[in-house]
């Protein structure tokens, strides 16, 4: 019997961690559901520019990414270093955008159809040239509502 | 005499260390960003059915040449410039009182050689096929600043708050459903003071 009154009244009983694996898995489960794995790796240089009037883009479903910037040092050899588009995982022609577009918005529920955001990711070094024939691509398959995504910050900084 | 277990425990102790390494692993993958950037919505491919006839002191036009120089008003303008000449054109209200273009709420100089009324005054932004996209975007962030600034000043005075905060809160989906109804219908009154019109036209080749 001396095995229950071997503790004196009084003393504090440790605190009993065996809920801490279930604490850390409650966390686990959290970021294991909000991460959103880089569903396309990017193979053009893509520094955005700066600018302080934006706006935020929320929900995710609704946007179609197009990359636009210099090939990396990796793919220069057999791209250039003009700029490309590239979608998805792979470089394009300004001519499959409009395509890319159809068939990206396809691919959403038919309610969202109609209020898709293109995202356009551009390089601050790209020229203007290539974005204006995207625009023209765009406005093709009446995709008009564009997102320049940028960084937020000053402005002025771009110019440098 | 010794007892029957059934089978052994397992030791459960290092479940949470192992617990812990895959949550340190997430939380260093994960990247809660939202993007952000300028909104902006071309014009339709059709051209109106009929011609629309503007008067050229409500155009302000921006030319940006291939070195990233700017013509405002066909003036060589600094950048940082360019918000302050787009507020005073955008602000102007030229039209005489009793027109109905008349503008109450203005506080340009009403020079009746600039814009009649905010709601007519357009800018047209032009730019040469290699100019850089850098330049091109502190320009329009110019712009949509100059706008920013314009209906902050008049959502301050109509409802003592900033435009770009009630927008802000309209557009994000945490917001409840009672205060974006009410948030719309002064933010539409706000952009039908200031309505954005940018045009842009087709890129220049030389």
């Amino acid at each position: 019997m001396s095995k229950f009154n071997k503790k004196k009244d009084g003393d504090l009983p440790a605190v009993s961690t065996a809920s801490l694996p279930d604490i850390v898995f409650m966390l686990l489960f959290f970021f294991m559901t909000v991460t959103v794995m880089k569903d396309s790796t990017l193979k053009v240089e893509n520094t955005l520019p700066n600018a302080s009037e934006v706006k935020k883009l929320e929900k995710k479903d609704r946007i179609i990414y197009l990359y636009v910037g210099k090939p990396t040092r990796e793919y220069q050899k057999v791209f250039g270093t003009e700029s490309k588009i590239q979608l998805n995982d792979k470089f394009a022609d300004v001519s499959d955008v409009g395509s890319y577009i159809l068939q990206e918005r396809a691919k959403k529920a038919q309610e969202l159809q109609n209020v898709l955001t293109t995202a356009l990711k551009v390089d601050k070094n790209a020229n203007m040239g290539i974005i204006s024939d995207i625009k023209q691509e765009l406005r093709k398959v009446n995709a008009l509502k564009v997102n320049y995504t940028t960084y937020e910050g000053d402005a002025f900084r771009n110019l440098q | 005499m010794p007892r029957r277990k059934g089978a052994p425990e397992v030791n459960a102790g290092s479940m949470a260390d192992i617990a812990f390494l895959l949550l340190i692993f997430f939380l260093v993958t994960t990247t809660i960003e939202t993007d952000a950037g300028l909104d902006r919505m071309l014009p339709p491919m059709e051209p109106p059915d009929e011609d629309v006839v503007i008067k050229q002191k409500n155009i302000f036009t921006v030319n940006i040449n291939k070195n990233g120089q700017l013509l405002a008003e066909e003036e060589l303008t600094d950048l940082k410039d360019l918000r302050t000449k787009a507020i005073a054109f955008l602000d102007n209200g030229g039209a005489a009182s009793g027109t109905p273009d008349y503008c109450s709420f203005c506080k340009g100089k009403r020079n009746p050689e600039s814009s009649d009324n905010p709601s007519k005054a357009i800018i047209s932004l032009k730019n040469d096929r290699e100019t850089p996209y850098g330049t091109y975007i502190t320009v329009q962030n110019e712009l949509v600043g100059a706008y920013n600034d314009l209906r902050n000043r008049e959502a301050q005075r109509l409802f003592r708050r900033d435009f770009t905060e009630m927008e802000a809160a309209f557009l994000n989906p945490e917001t409840p459903q009672s205060v974006r109804d009410e948030l719309k219908e002064k933010v539409q009154q706000i952009k039908d003071l200031f309505p954005q019109k940018l045009s842009e036209a087709e890129t220049s080749t030389n």
